[in-house]
């Protein structure tokens, strides 16, 4: 475990009485992009302030690098984005990130060359105030790509996004992590993590409740596979009878299966063919893994 | 150290120019510098002071309620802003350390705060030689009025970032650094003033009275400025204030240039503490 990037190792933190963090561990190899799920007051931001040496923990340590996170060498490594942070409205674009470069011991100049890779070239010498939240949200990432970062933190980095620039900032993350940094990111918006993460961690209630790639935690929850059949009206019927399915209307039907059985459930409803035009595997998504997990432990602390 | 905090001063600075504090402030201190000199009560003539000496001893006296009113209104969104628009906890998380964004955010209000009294005593001081002409003695005066009113404001701007650091919003931070002039400007000279009255010449008005005046930051300065200006002329007959209070000259300086160092220390101190 020595070559993580970030290493979390039985951390608590309370506030008051309310456990935020209840002996979290957890590590992040370099180049590996882990999403943190939760709901709000999972615990999700206390590990983000502690990740970034803003808060200390009460029990547990963590080490970047093998270091502390508040020491100024992997300070001059990290990067982070806050969630929805608003620059001095009265800079403009290329003045504020600048003064994050000179900072981070990088020329004045290589702020130019950053905000072209976020494509902000046009709005760089323009006042921060006339920004939209999407150009903010750019400028924000900009600072994040200053030097070398080993670690990046990114705090809900496309929420209120458009579409068009949550696909860039995902492609600029994906860059970071084959350049080799760590990238935690923590997100409320599940579909889009799908593909783009190598790793997930769900938190709830101050607790990792799921911990892996989206494959794993989709097999570990064993949640049904649902096939739509598109098949013709003669055909619906026998298909619906035989396997379990229900009819979602006229000519196609619904079968759920287990992870396991898929293979051989669709072989089955294939020899159907030519009656059968069309088979969707639906996977469960993110959404449905992500609250198999949640209401997991609510149930275990309901009945506690 | 020097090019992080010159990195930050510089950003501040920039801010102070865009958001027109440096034209707002100087301009303020040149009107009322303008006004006092010739629009007040011309000089008597007698004993040899001359007008500049006489604008000098009343732009003391405005000195001591603008001076912290600046200093207070250019520092009080220093940090609770940050906080505000969440760039705080970002900036902490940069290779700098915190005591490093203090003084590089203090060190451009001190520039702000000294360009506005230099233009705006000096331009006042022009105005004067250029009418009346002016005295090596009264230039004097002059010089060391704009060093202390530096001094003076160094204290109130160190005040004004010690309530940014201690609130979260802007304008909570705002109403505070007015209950801070209210109370440290006005209402303390009021309740001396009550007390002396009510002692009628007794022991608090001998023994405690004058280190009551010392210790605060607006009567120290007023007290220095004064005192040396009546004693430049006491050859002439005057009584100098501090002979009368019976403590040395050198106290109210140490009073100014305590006021800012602590009370910075102090930011500092919580800066570091803070959870942002």
């Amino acid at each position: 475990m020595n070559d993580s990037a970030l290493l979390i190792d039985g951390v608590s933190k309370r506030y008051d009485k309310l456990a935020a963090l209840d002996n979290v561990s957890l590590s992040v190899a370099p180049g590996e992009r882990l999403a943190l799920l939760g709901h709000n007051g999972a615990g999700k931001t206390t590990l983000i302030k502690l990740v970034l040496g803003l808060t200390r923990p009460d029990e547990g340590t963590i080490k970047i690098l093998g270091k502390t996170p508040t020491s100024e060498e992997i300070r001059q490594v990290s990067a982070y984005l806050p969630e929805s942070v608003a620059f001095h409205k009265s800079l403009t674009g290329r003045e504020q990130l600048a003064m994050f470069a000179r900072l981070k011991s990088q020329p004045a100049r290589s702020a130019r060359e950053l905000l072209v890779r976020v494509g902000l070239e046009a709005a760089m010498d323009r006042r921060i105030g006339t920004y939209s939240k999407g150009m903010r949200q750019r400028l924000g990432l900009a600072q994040v790509l200053i030097g070398s970062p080993r670690i990046v933190v990114l705090d809900e980095p496309t929420s209120g996004l458009d579409p068009l620039s949550r696909e860039f900032f995902y492609t600029m993350i994906s860059e970071l992590a084959d350049s080799g940094a760590a990238v935690l990111l923590s997100s409320h918006a599940l579909t889009e993590l799908e593909a783009r993460t190598d790793r997930i961690v769900i938190l709830r209630q101050g607790k990792i409740v799921a911990n892996g790639p989206l494959r794993e935690l989709r097999a570990g929850a064993g949640l049904p596979i649902r096939l739509n059949v598109e098949a013709n009206l003669e055909t619906a019927d026998e298909i619906a009878r035989r396997y379990g399915g229900a009819r979602a209307n006229g000519r196609s039907v619904e079968i759920m299966c287990e992870a396991g059985d898929k293979v051989r459930r669709l072989s089955e409803v294939a020899a159907f063919v030519p009656a059968v035009e069309d088979i969707d595997v639906v996977l469960p998504s993110l959404e449905d893994v992500y609250r198999y997990y949640s209401r997991q432990v609510s149930d275990q602390g309901d009945r506690q | 150290m020097i090019s992080r905090i010159a990195a930050i001063t510089a950003t501040e600075m920039r801010i102070a120019i865009r958001n027109r504090w440096i034209v707002t402030a100087s301009a303020l201190m040149t009107g009322f510098g303008l006004i006092l000199a010739f629009a007040g009560s011309a000089p008597s003539g007698m004993l040899g002071v001359d007008r500049l000496t006489v604008t000098v001893t009343s732009l003391s006296t405005l000195s001591v309620y603008l001076v912290p009113l600046i200093a207070l209104l250019l520092s009080f969104d220093a940090f609770a802003g940050e906080t505000d628009r969440g760039t705080l906890p970002l900036l902490v998380t940069y290779p700098v350390e915190r005591w490093e964004i203090l003084i590089g955010k203090f060190g451009a209000q001190l520039v702000v705060l000294a360009l506005a009294l230099i233009i705006g005593f000096g331009v006042t001081a022009a105005a004067v030689w250029a009418t009346d002409g002016v005295s090596a003695e009264s230039l004097a005066h002059l010089v060391r009025l704009v060093w202390t009113a530096i001094l003076l404001g160094a204290g109130f701007l160190a005040v004004g970032n010690f309530v940014s650091v201690s609130v979260r919003q802007p304008g909570t931070a705002a109403s505070l650094a007015v209950a801070v002039w209210v109370i440290a400007v006005v209402m303390f000279d009021v309740v001396l003033l009550g007390a002396v009255v009510a002692d009628d010449g007794g022991m608090f008005t001998k023994d405690i009275f004058p280190w009551l005046l010392v210790g605060s930051p607006t009567d120290a300065f007023r007290l220095f400025n004064v005192a040396a200006i009546e004693s430049s002329v006491m050859a002439d007959g005057f009584a100098s204030t501090t002979e009368t209070f019976a403590i040395p000259m050198l106290a109210p300086l140490v009073s100014l240039v305590l006021w800012p160092s602590t009370i910075l220390a102090l930011t500092a101190l919580a800066l570091r503490r803070l959870e942002p």
